[in-house]
């Protein structure tokens, strides 16, 4: 499966401040009442955007300014809770392309990078940083350089974490691995071969 | 060389590394529902791609089923639908679904134990971050997105990074009106809501040794609240005793093999653990959620605490709990009026939950003005129930009794909060919204606190309430 390689991202910014968000917040459950991922992400946040009327309450990603964001910022344990893949579907349907926070949960990481939607780590004084920028101009460009791991913003270069297996997928085009999961079809046999519970 | 119990699994698993340097894991057993599997089935259709083992997949529908009129087609068209698409799919792609008619629905958490689908030793996965429910038998069982169904269903396989382990030791007793659920709120808050990145969590130590298999499946199905993917018990005789003649298991003399390997995938004594964590039971007291995470618990004794006294961090989602609950900083947690009682899910909807509450109940009311439900994990848990008179003391007591379905865990049917109606849940997640109403609230607490503060009409200590002195098994 021929994939793009991700190597770098560039674009404006939301920033979404906050520990432990949970993906029943980043789309709440009646929202997964679908047979497919299209069109989730006016969804995104909703319970956060609109109010019970569906008129928008303040939230960045309401603002015009903001609309056209490609990278999104965050605090630790972002994605926690639901293994639901509708979240991290419906922020790259907003248009997200990366997410920078100080921690992320396991099965949105692992759910956005299949996507080709990294998630990076950064220093919490660097998210502020960046965050403050954004404030002073919202059109501030952020550069996500998967290759090197880092993060710029005014010059400024910041350093990011990024497990290498998640880096090289990225940037040879790899991240999503079914092609190479289905290659190995002799190897899965002679492991379910070897199991008895599968036989 | 020791090896500790997930090991032994993940290399038995491993088909080999990937270029990203992940590793291609076997899924032995992988269990589905209708909300996250009909984007995966439709990737494989434009794929044009088949099922690897159409027999290692089962199907169950459980989040959008209503719990009170269930004829068909559903009142709500979009729940209809996907329950319509995921007979489709099963029937195109030749997979056992426990629909509706079968007599053997429910949770999928629930109907894969009782099935004897959920085995020693194995590998689970599924589309549901509450998989961890099933570590509870001895497997490493764990949640996966949408596009890792997907590469289930194509490759019975997925890519994935081997986990650190943490050994959890609970030693001596619990004191009476203490339960599984008050053991994992109490982990989760102890080590935190993140404290489980990167970790398998394997619980052992007396109260485990002790624990029934239904106690067990309590704690490991909140172990992803605390962050860790899987958390697992190694399997025993009590394991072995739950298995031994459920439908899926191994009979005869096969029966005896499987219980000698089931036996050998246990953690060797001795065996090198990442990290380990020291618990006394006695430190252990009924726990109720106040806030927005799992983390966020008190002892019912206890105050709300106030944000000011916390961490960085803790401090800022302590300030944003405070004003969504409603509640006041520094006063105590019992006393808080509630609107709603639920008593089910994947953490408390088996049948022992359903006992022990209606053990309370009997003679007792539902207090006026407070909506009280409780509704059986699976077809089974519930005709059990019933069969035991259980249903007439719920009845009796002011409760609805539903149909089995996730129902008010996270409200994709109509069973909803209404505006900021504070509900006493036995759940798994208070998050904000998740109970259907984007104001809603939720307090997390074992079944017989949710009795109690039913019964009372507030958040209530059950010891009181119930006057409990040998309540708890162990």
């Amino acid at each position: 499966m021929a994939l793009a390689k991700i190597t770098e991202i560039t674009g404006c910014g939301i920033h979404l401040p906050g520990d432990d968000v949970d993906t029943d917040r980043i789309i709440p459950a009646r929202y997964l009442k679908c047979v497919t991922f299209d069109g989730l992400g006016e969804f995104a946040f909703y319970d956060e955007r609109f109010d019970g009327e569906g008129r928008e309450k303040p939230h960045p990603m309401n603002e015009e300014q903001f609309k056209h964001a490609s990278i999104l910022l965050v605090g630790s344990n972002f994605g926690c809770g639901s293994s639901r893949e509708h979240a991290p579907q419906s922020l790259y349907r907003f248009g997200i392309r990366a997410v920078l926070g100080v921690s992320f949960a396991e099965i949105f990481y692992g759910n956005s990078l299949q996507l080709g939607m990294p998630c990076l780590t950064l220093a919490k004084e660097a998210i502020e940083k960046i965050a403050t920028a954004m404030k002073q101009n919202p059109e501030t460009q952020i550069r996500v350089d998967i290759a090197a791991k880092a993060v710029t913003c005014q010059g400024e270069v910041f350093p990011a974490g990024l497990p290498e297996g998640s880096q090289s997928s990225l940037v040879e085009g790899r991240w999503d691995p079914i092609g190479e999961l289905l290659d190995n079809g002799g190897g899965v046999d002679r492991v379910i071969g070897s199991l008895p519970y599968m036989n | 060389m020791k090896r500790n119990l997930f090991e032994k699994v993940w290399e038995a698993h491993s088909a080999g590394r990937l270029s990203s340097g992940s590793t291609q894991l076997v899924v032995g057993t992988h269990l589905i529902h209708e909300v996250t599997s009909p984007q995966a089935f439709g990737m494989l259709r434009e794929l044009g791609l088949g099922l690897r083992c159409p027999e290692r997949t089962f199907a169950t529908v459980d989040h959008i089923v209503p719990t009170n009129e269930q004829s068909e087609p559903f009142s709500d068209p979009l729940a209809d639908e996907m329950i319509r698409e995921l007979r489709r799919n099963c029937k195109d792609f030749g997979i056992t679904f426990f629909d509706l008619p079968t007599g053997k629905q429910g949770i999928v958490h629930i109907v894969g134990p009782e099935l004897g689908i959920t085995q020693p030793g194995t590998t689970i996965a599924c589309g549901d971050s509450h998989t961890s429910t099933h570590g509870a038998f001895g497997a490493i069982a764990f949640g996966i997105g949408t596009t890792q169904v997907r590469d289930v269903l194509a490759t019975q396989t997925i890519a994935m990074n081997k986990l650190k382990v943490r050994r959890i030791n609970v030693n001596g007793y619990l004191a009476p009106g203490v339960y599984a659920k008050d053991v994992i709120l109490h982990i989760i808050r102890t080590l935190g809501v993140k404290g489980g990145i990167g970790f398998a969590y394997e619980y052992g130590g007396e109260v485990f040794e002790r624990f029934t298999m239904e106690e067990r499946m309590t704690v490991c199905n909140m172990s992803i609240e605390g962050a860790a993917r899987c958390g697992y018990v190694n399997p025993d005789e009590t394991t072995f005793e739950y298995l031994k003649g459920r439908p899926y298991c191994p009979a005869g003399e096969d029966w005896e093999e499987a219980v000698a390997r089931w036996r050998s995938m246990a953690s060797d004594a001795g065996c090198f653990y990442d990290d380990v964590v020291e618990i006394d039971a006695c430190d252990i007291g009924p726990t109720v959620t106040w806030g927005i995470h799992p983390g966020q618990a008190v002892f019912i004794d206890e105050n709300i605490p106030d944000p000011d006294s916390l961490v960085d961090g803790d401090r800022e989602t302590a300030q944003e709990a405070i004003v969504h609950m409603k509640l006041a900083a520094g006063q105590p947690i019992a006393g808080t009026p509630i609107d709603v009682a639920f008593i089910g899910s994947c953490t408390n909807g088996r049948l022992s939950d359903l006992q022990e509450a209606a053990r309370f109940l009997q003679g007792r009311q539902v207090s006026p003005g407070v909506k009280a439900i409780v509704v059986p994990g699976s077809q089974l848990v519930g005709a059990l129930a019933e069969k035991q008179g259980l249903d007439e003391i719920y009845r009796q007591a002011g409760f609805e009794r539903r149909s089995a379905g996730c129902s008010m865990c996270l409200a994709m049917n109509p069973d909803k909060l209404v505006g900021d109606q504070l509900c006493a849940s036995t759940s798994n997640r208070n998050f904000k919204g998740r109970q259907g109403s984007p104001t809603g609230r939720t307090m997390l607490m074992s079944p017989l606190m949710v009795a109690a503060a039913a019964v009372t009409g507030k958040i209530s200590d059950a010891r009181e309430v119930f006057g409990v002195t040998n309540g708890a098994s162990v």
